[in-house]
């Protein structure tokens, strides 16, 4: 069982809603065991504050193994914390010491507005899926799945690709708060395939056109996305996704 | 038509715009840092001033110039543009923001460099450009070309000068360490065979142009 | 008691279904346009059926708890989807994937509803791969297969080990593209907290919006629950945080039968809790089975390291016991063994509370077969591990990380320590062939409802079973009720039935926000938590049941004079969420140790002490419980058992045997 001996500061975003101010606020936690995670830090906090009367701190989190994309906190200048290729919830406490401030804030993005304390509002990724995300197929129309072969390498470039499970660190980390990172990653898994041929021109318009109105940057390539991306995604999607859109607006007959 | 003009209002038409520009002004600076580095053979100055002669001649040249000067202001403009809009993209910043531990400061500094850049054009273009163009140069050379060589010494007999050129072409040289390699990637230049080679040229590129260009003045100003 | 309608078609079961299809009453495009259908979740049940329906054109309207619909729970399972392809020519056949289901789940689920699941699953695979989704390929470019537990073909399809999530995203995808045409309404991070009934008839939602903390009224003419497993109720599962019953508890309450609730399964192979702070558990997939190879040390509390112990001095008590399926027999059998075994003192690691999960043997054999590729056919054995070990990582990648982060050991060196934990729930809201409640109009699909497991569900079923029921199932079938509502205008909501819907939810919030306790809401959960694991858990027998639900009682008194629920019903208040789940999380608790003393046989993942062989199998009585339990919420804290008696004509009944 754990041993429990680690002392930390946290300062920690608190903003009661949308409209409010908010401001940085400090708490000491006692007691916290290195094979704790970083969210169940938050719980043992939280329960304190609860039996002081005061009020927990809201997150986002939900599956809390790394792959719904809830969690979202920016922790000591990171998103998700300071381990590569991990979300919040699989951060765990081994990765700090005893003694250490940690600074944790929400994502900071005008497309993300902040709801409350570190929860963000981040249904702009919906919106630019809903904007061309997709396959045009309605249920009941599919042949059978291997009339059509689709080569190991390429399946496997969609899959890396389809790994994003959108949790926003790429706008969190970019300088710019881009959201190219994210877009490009569901263009390209789409655009790799087969399937997605005929559709591929017009979505690439339809999600840039979505990316730009939700109030995103503009990305110059700096390459924290990737540095950041709890899954790896790659800065080749990115690339992949200017080359599909000047054929688009360019090279296309077809109107975005 | 429609698609082609929304097609550069949008975030991904306005990079490409930054990367076609970035990549011209790089020919352009091949195109410079060769012409110039006659200084290095020839202590007299006939051959450089024969270079400056043939580029302020030669109406390719000319023509060049001024889609040159156009390109320059649509780099600084849409790069003016970007930096402010990419501001507002983030309206309210980190308490701690840790960002060299997932990019390099130079990536994240193309605004702050251009800007030094542009502080360092507007003093280079008025000592060399707009006294050859406009003002006239005082003195011919032994081929009775103008001699601009002799407008040189005279500048960077100045120490001060040496050093705001250095430090320029310090600004330069990191601004093209991340514009390089970027401009491919903007453009959708990117292959998993080719991208390697291009970002070691890039880094290549960055140091020997920069580097070539800060040795003028210093060498010139030492009398070598 | 009284018998309920099942609504099972006649006919031959094999034809049952096409025979269904094609005489299923049609609702004419422009009356599908005004009538509006209410889907609660979002998870591959949800969203499919959302979206689905909205292609058929009704008018739909989608709820989730999340901030979007791509993060439901379905996006967390890993192994894969079963499909009676028989891609890999081995003998596989609707009727062989329908019968291991009625098998895996010991005879205990109803054979039409299982032969649909088993006939729909090809289609499946072939919408999911013309939506995009990446699934795995071998090198021709065809459709790569792996085994699970319980079946001795390779059915299963997979996508690393994001199986789930890459099936939710292209049910999501479908979703946002309605969304997007406008024919689906979403409404994130709105959690549903009645069912409205007008005349008998489901009619309607009550939602609270989590954000603003305002109860909105929303009419549907049919509602749809797809809300997943109610595995929370032990606290400590590999569900979701944010997983609960509430739904089906208030749909439950309003006269929609729960059924075989005690039907819980205990996933074998999941990461040991490391301390009392766990708030949550983590899988590591089945499909780890099928390379790793589950051992304990032959000697009592040994205490060396995994790799000091010689090979003879280890005991494979999964293929000692069960040697025709070895280390894939179903979760059941696998989880129990391994209590067994750590209950007798041979369990591994600090708690002595897991077992080893090791790869070297194949890793090894994988590492051969590389070799030997290379043209290299007498390796050594460093090659071999070495070539292995990139194979393994290419297999299981991001199962070994996930372990490594956790545990902080690496998985690559040391076997896995393993231990059961609660994973699944096969019991929930009763549904006839239709998927439709007890409730005229209130359907439910997926983990929510109780209809295909039986008592135990194989590997790899619970993606294929939300996805029929979403995109291949429902949408037919709630036609049938949906033609016969034309006529019905929609309802406004100041309708008096909403309005009273709408006063029982806020009574409840406001009354949480007013007993201002001292005790948070977790505190209770954890002792609920406790309770079910320990006496309504791997094994149960009739003494230990009895004072559960006496505990049970008690803990619900105490939480409702207790509990401390911080801030207001009018702001973001998750606190408030959670104390809504918990408190139905502690109904149930009790119904479902109800129903586990009720049913005095084991099944599945039902397991009484009281009736087992003298081998430790559990041994069911299929004389007097082969009915599904379906309990009436009498709305006064006791229930009423409905059975539905179980027929089985076209599968032999017999032992379940895996040796």
């Amino acid at each position: 069982m754990s041993t429990g001996n680690m002392n930390l500061t946290l300062k920690v975003w608190r903003q009661k809603n949308t409209q409010d101010k908010g401001k940085m606020v400090d708490y000491k936690v006692a007691d916290i065991s290195p094979d704790m995670s970083f969210l169940e830090m938050f719980d043992v906090l939280n329960e304190d504050l609860i039996t002081k009367g005061d009020d927990p701190i809201v997150f986002d989190h939900d599956c809390r193994e790394g792959i719904c994309g809830m969690c979202s906190m920016f922790i000591n200048g990171r998103p998700h914390g300071p381990k590569d290729a991990v979300t919040t919830c699989q951060l765990h406490m081994r990765s700090f010491k005893d003694g250490d401030t940690i600074v944790v804030e929400p994502w900071r993005a005008k497309a993300f507005p902040v709801i409350k304390d570190l929860t963000v509002d981040r249904s702009a990724f919906d919106r630019v899926i809903a904007a061309g995300g997709f396959i045009s197929v309605n249920t009941g129309n599919a042949q059978d799945a291997n009339n059509l072969p689709i080569p190991k390498s390429q399946a496997d470039a969609a899959f890396e690709a389809a790994a994003c499970i959108g949790c926003g660190a790429c706008v969190a980390t970019c300088k710019n708060a881009s959201a190219m990172l994210f877009v490009s990653a569901k263009i390209s898994q789409l655009a790799l395939l087969p399937q997605g041929q005929p559709e591929r021109y017009k979505r690439v318009q339809n999600m840039v056109a979505q990316m730009d109105a939700e109030g995103f940057g503009n990305c110059t390539n700096t390459g924290a996305c990737e540095a950041e991306c709890p899954k790896g995604i790659s800065l080749e999607n990115i690339a992949r996704m200017n080359r599909d859109y000047y054929s688009a607006k360019f090279i296309s007959e077809e109107e975005g | 038509m429609g698609s082609i003009t929304n097609a550069f209002s949008s975030s991904i038409g306005k990079k490409l715009i930054m990367g076609i520009t970035g990549l011209f002004l790089i020919s352009f600076l091949v195109v410079h840092c060769f012409l110039n580095s006659f200084v290095f053979f020839d202590k007299t100055g006939v051959l450089f001033n024969e270079g400056a002669h043939f580029m302020a001649t030669n109406w390719i040249i000319r023509a060049m110039e001024v889609v040159l000067m156009a390109g320059l202001l649509l780099h600084i403009v849409q790069g003016a543009r970007l930096t402010f809009q990419n501001q507002a993209a983030r309206p309210v910043k980190y308490a701690y923001n840790d960002g060299n531990a997932n990019s390099k400061w130079y990536s994240r500094s193309m605004g702050l460099l251009g800007t030094l850049l542009l502080i360092f054009l507007i003093v280079h273009l008025s000592q060399f450009w707009v006294v050859s163009r406009f003002t006239g140069i005082p003195t011919i050379d032994a081929n009775g070309h103008e001699d601009l060589y002799a407008v040189m010494k005279e500048t960077f007999s100045n120490v001060w000068f040496v050093v705001l050129y250095v430090l320029s072409m310090i600004s330069l040289g990191y601004h093209l360490l991340h514009g390089f390699a970027s401009t491919f990637q903007t453009l959708g230049w990117n292959h998993k065979k080719y991208t390697p080679l291009i970002k070691a040229i890039g880094v290549g590129f960055s140091i020997i142009v920069p580097l070539l260009f800060a040795a003028m003045p210093v060498w010139i100003y030492l009398g070598l | 008691m009284s018998a309920i309608n099942s609504n099972i078609p006649e006919g031959d079961v094999t034809t049952k279904w096409t025979k269904f299809k094609s005489s299923v009453a049609l609702v004419n495009p422009s009356n599908k346009r005004t009538l509006e259908v209410i889907v609660v979740g979002s998870g591959l049940a949800g969203a499919s059926a959302a979206a689905t329906l909205a292609e058929m054109g009704y008018k739909v309207k989608c709820f989730c708890f999340q901030d979007s619909p791509r993060r439901a729970h379905s996006i967390a399972a890993q192994g894969g989807i079963n499909a009676a392809k028989n891609y890999q020519n081995d003998g596989d056949s609707t009727y062989r994937l329908f019968y291991d289901t009625i098998k895996g789940g010991d005879y205990r689920s109803r054979e039409a509803n299982v032969y649909r699941l088993a006939e729909v699953s090809a289609n499946i695979i072939d919408q999911c791969v013309a939506q995009g989704v990446p699934l795995a390929r071998e090198y021709g470019g065809l459709l790569d297969n792996r085994s699970f537990g319980g079946t001795q073909v390779q059915r299963t399809f997979y996508a690393a080990g994001q199986t789930g999530q890459q099936l939710l995203l292209g049910a999501y995808s479908a979703l946002e593209r309605q969304i997007g045409m406008g024919k689906v309404e979403m409404f994130t991070r709105h959690e549903m907290l009645e069912v409205v009934k007008i005349d008998g008839k489901a009619r309607g939602i009550i939602a609270r919006n989590l954000i603003t903390g305002e109860l909105e009224r929303h009419f549907g003419h049919a509602v749809v629950l797809g809300t997943g497993g109610y595995g929370n109720v032990f606290y400590l599962s590999t569900n979701a945080m944010g997983s609960n019953v509430t739904a089906a508890w208030k749909a439950n309450k309003q006269g929609a039968f729960f059924a075989n609730p005690c039907y819980t399964q205990i996933h074998p192979t999941c990461i040991p809790v490391s301390g009392d702070h766990q708030s949550k558990l983590t899988l590591m997939s089945e499909s780890l089975r099928n390379d790793g190879r589950i051992w304990v040390p032959k000697k009592k509390d040994d205490t060396r390291k995994a790799s000091e112990i010689p090979e003879d001095e280890r005991d494979y008590y999964l293929e000692r016991r069960y040697p025709a399926f070895g280390n894939l027999v179903p979760r059941d059998v696998a989880s129990r063994a391994a209590k067994e075994r750590c209950d007798a003192g041979y369990g591994v690691g600090s708690s002595k509370l897991a077992v080893y999960l090791d790869f070297k043997a194949n890793t090894e054999r994988y590492g051969r077969i590389e070799a030997s590729k290379a043209g290299n056919h007498h390796p050594d054995k460093e090659t071999c591990m070495r070539l292995g070990l990139a194979v393994i990582k290419e297999k299981y990648g991001n199962l070994f990380d996930m372990y490594a982060q956790i545990t902080g050991e690496n998985p690559y060196e040391t076997p896995m320590r393993i231990y059961p934990a609660v994973h699944y729930t096969m019991g929930g809201l009763w549904v006839d062939y239709n998927l439709m409640t007890t409730v005229p109009g209130l359907y439910c699909a997926g983990e929510a409802n109780f209809s295909d497991h039986g008592a135990n569900r194989l590997g790899a079923s619970a993606l294929m079973q939300g996805l029929a029921d979403g995109y291949f199932v429902l949408p037919y079938t709630i036609g049938q009720y949906l033609s016969k509502e034309i006529s019905v205008k929609a309802i406004p909501t100041d309708h008096p039935a909403f309005a009273e819907a709408e006063a029982r939810a806020k009574g409840i919030l406001d009354h949480f926000i007013n007993i201002k306790g001292t005790k948070s809401v977790d505190h209770f959960h954890k002792k609920l938590g406790l309770i079910m694991w320990e006496k309504c858990g791997m094994a149960r027998n009739a003494e230990g049941l009895k004072s559960a639900i006496a505990e049970i009682q008690q803990l619900k008194k105490d939480f409702w004079s207790d509990v401390r629920v911080p801030g207001s019903a009018d702001e973001y208040n998750p606190e408030l969420e959670k104390a809504g789940r918990v408190a139905d999380f502690i109904e149930l608790g009790e119904l479902m140790c109800m129903d586990a003393l009720n049913r005095e046989e084991s099944c599945g993942g039902h397991f009484r002490e009281e009736h087992q062989t003298e081998e430790g199998e559990a041994l069911r009585d299929d004389e007097n419980f082969a009915y599904v339990a379906a309990w009436e919420n009498k709305g006064d804290g006791t229930f009423e058992l409905h059975k539905e008696e179980l027929k089985f004509e076209n599968i032999k009944i017999a032992q379940r045997s895996y040796k």
